[in-house]
């Protein structure tokens, strides 16, 4: 057998893990990036950087986040423990949070006074908008025109947080052409402007830096499985939708041969029948929004369009480096489609008290599933990525509510 | 000798500069594009620069954004774009044919693939916006194994150090982007123009083109002082964009910009 690669080491110099990922931009953006990565090689062990990333989200985040024993909840499902990590319970709602903390630190070391961003389901411009507000950071986000319509919520509290919400017509009208337009903004206003991108997607250094910024979910997660089960967990299981949670949860434990972990991706209507947004499951290898990774694409590399009932993972690409862990199988990655999903959230909302985000309800049907394939004495740790409120007027519209 | 490179060779020794129209090939319909090509050339063209529709044109401003949705409304694919070159090569053997639009359209017909089907159809070059030169190590040989150039954008934002490293990787010629922004853009400076133009000079061989922001004969007349040629692109589609629903009258509105284009450049 091959030996397992040190997973700590990705990705190369050149940004990339295997043959994911790298720096596949326009010219006038290359200069922005290694500008980035040097800044951001010198800061990520500086102890000052460390210390002020650390004390913002101890202090304004509220982290660590617990890891929550869902016991009725494994009782009823009958297999193994399900513990939840609870992201939801971050300020702002979900686990984006992490990483617009250490970017927008990076932003303020770059003395750039303006930050822009693109968000699907509204969670990541939130908490741009959140960070933004707090730094003084001038503040627009790039949104589909689709998700302004679907996300009415998060757009008027982006508004709130003093950002402003510019609607994206062009294309498919979602995440992917609000992260086109957002790339366009940045083309024409590299100087003053610092783009905080929402997942561990976009070109290197990216990919690298989101991860670092989430691996704390991990970390976190790795501390409190040795002390409150007394030994690593026997899975993780994580919703992908650019795979920010996913990588943040799974990369302090790649190198723990005993921990399996599941990523699980939006199969929307059902993989079969094309309206998904399962790249990673049904896609192939392409090149979009400076990466190389698994894309939803049709025979001519147009990229096509996404389905899922949640809007955070309605995206047709994957982080690169979760396209890496598929071929080099260390991570499996498997879909849960909207009536999982739906079904998952109702259940953990009734059953535990915790109503979760749609997108976070994909992992928890998943792990449904495997939890009853698995005994008593295992332990399954679920990213709980975020929480729900948000997606209330989505159910309601399901159940045929009005209000 | 390759098509390009004579081309610029011809023209210098004529003490000319190139005029290089940019259209999306499939806008609005497949049958114009190849009957505009041979008309922008009887208006002055010296290369053409024929857009392959990306689903995503990250790169791209409005105007381009939207000839890439009326191409793909129907269809247009890069194999039906190199019938369009090689119908097009049928009677013209000399103008060269530069395909310009983003990776992976290529990458998903293979690098080996494309090359073949592209030197067979009859292109010269191909640019890839979304390809900087650190990511085309693998491409790069196939290309020239196959006698297609790779040209390469140089930015305002690009380093001496880079401006080198892209003018030893590129071949045909290099892509001078004369502003921070996407095609479509604000006017250019032309005094920036002038001064990068010089500098890439000092650091590259390769002749320069210069594009995003020249509009008119004015413009055009401007920059090919300083530039071995001229690239416009937005100028022109928003003429396609503006007769979509009666192609018959894009030529016509597309040869009355490069003729007025040309002839300011050549005096
Ligand atoms: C709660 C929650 N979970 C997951 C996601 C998906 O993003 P990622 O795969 O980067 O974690 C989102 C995106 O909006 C989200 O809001």
């Amino acid at each position: 057998m091959s030996e397992r690669p040190d997973f700590s080491a990705f990705p190369d110099a050149s940004g990339h893990f295997g043959p994911y990922g790298g720096c596949f931009v326009s010219e006038t953006l290359m200069g922005a990036l290694d500008e980035l990565k040097a800044m951001y090689e010198r800061l990520k062990d500086d102890p000052q950087f460390r210390a002020d990333f650390d004390y913002d989200l101890a202090h304004y985040v509220g982290r660590p986040s617990p890891l929550y024993l869902a016991e009725r909840w494994s009782k009823q499902v009958g297999g193994a423990n399900i513990w939840l990590k609870r992201e939801d319970l971050n300020h702002t709602g979900a686990h984006k949070v992490n990483n617009t903390i250490g970017q927008a630190l990076l932003a303020k070391h770059m003395g750039k006074p303006r930050v822009i961003a693109e968000t699907g389901a509204g969670q990541h411009g939130v908490a741009t908008a959140t960070v933004a507000a707090r730094l003084g950071l001038k503040c627009q986000v790039y949104m589909g025109a689709e998700d302004v319509q679907r996300q009415k919520l998060n757009v008027y509290r982006m508004k709130l947080l003093g950002a402003e919400v510019i609607p994206v017509t062009s294309g498919s009208k979602t995440l992917k052409d609000a992260m086109n337009e957002a790339m366009r903004d940045w083309v024409t206003n590299v100087d003053d402007t610092f783009y905080i991108i929402g997942t561990v997607a976009g070109p290197h250094p990216y990919p690298q830096l989101v991860r670092d910024f989430q691996c704390i979910i991990g970390r976190e997660a790795r501390e409190q499985s040795l002390k409150q089960a007394g030994k690593l967990p026997d899975a993780l299981v994580a919703c992908v939708g650019g795979g920010s949670n996913a990588i943040g949860l799974f990369h302090p434990f790649l190198n723990d041969d005993g921990v399996a972990m599941y990523g699980v991706e939006a199969a929307g209507d059902g993989i079969d029948t094309g309206r998904h947004a399962a790249p990673l499951s049904a896609g192939r290898p392409g090149v979009l929004h400076g990466n190389r990774t698994y894309l939803m694409e049709d025979d001519n590399g147009q990229i096509i369009e996404t389905h899922s009932v949640s809007a955070g993972l309605d995206y047709p690409g994957v982080g690169p480096e979760h396209s890496w862990l598929k071929d080099v199988g260390r991570v499996q990655y498997v879909a849960a489609d909207d009536q999982e999903a739906l079904s998952a959230f109702r259940e953990l909302t009734r059953v535990e008290g915790i109503m979760p985000a749609l997108e976070s309800s994909h992992a928890l049907a998943y792990a449904k599933k495997l939890a009853a394939t698995m005994s008593p004495d295992q332990n399954i740790v679920v990213n709980l990525s975020g929480r729900g409120d948000k997606d209330i007027l989505t159910v309601a519209d399901i159940d045929g509510i009005e209000f | 000798m390759r098509r390009i490179e004579r081309c610029f060779e011809r023209l210098a020794s004529e003490n000319r500069k190139a005029l290089i129209p940019f259209v999306t090939a499939g806008d609005p319909q497949k049958e114009v594009t190849v009957p505009l090509m041979h008309d922008m050339v009887k208006a002055g063209a010296d290369i053409i620069e024929l857009g392959v529709p990306f689903s995503d044109p990250m790169a791209d401003g409005p105007v381009i954004q939207l000839a890439c949705e009326r191409a793909l409304a129907h269809n247009t694919s890069t194999r039906d774009i190199l019938d369009m070159v090689k119908a097009f090569r049928q009677t013209d053997s000399e103008t060269p044919v530069v395909l310009m639009g983003y990776l992976n359209p290529v990458e998903v017909m293979g690098y080996e693939a494309f090359a073949r089907a592209a030197a067979d159809a009859g292109v010269d070059g191909v640019l890839l916006v979304d390809l900087p030169p650190e990511e085309a190590l693998e491409v790069k040989p196939v290309m020239d194994a196959n006698g297609l150039d790779i040209i390469f954008l140089v930015a305002p934002t690009t380093s001496d150090a880079r401006i080198k490293l892209i003018g030893e990787a590129g071949s045909g010629y290099l892509y001078y982007v004369s502003l921070k922004g996407v095609t479509g853009s604000a006017a250019l400076n032309v005094d920036e123009v002038a001064s990068r133009v010089e500098t890439i000079r000092n650091l590259a061989k390769l002749p320069i083109g210069v594009g995003f922001g020249i509009k008119d004969a004015e413009s055009a007349q401007a920059v090919s002082r300083v530039a071995d040629g001229v690239v416009v692109g937005s100028a022109l589609v928003n003429q396609i964009d503006k007769f979509q629903k009666e192609p018959a009258a894009i030529s016509g509105a597309i040869g009355d910009i490069l003729s007025a284009m040309r002839t300011a450049m050549d005096t």
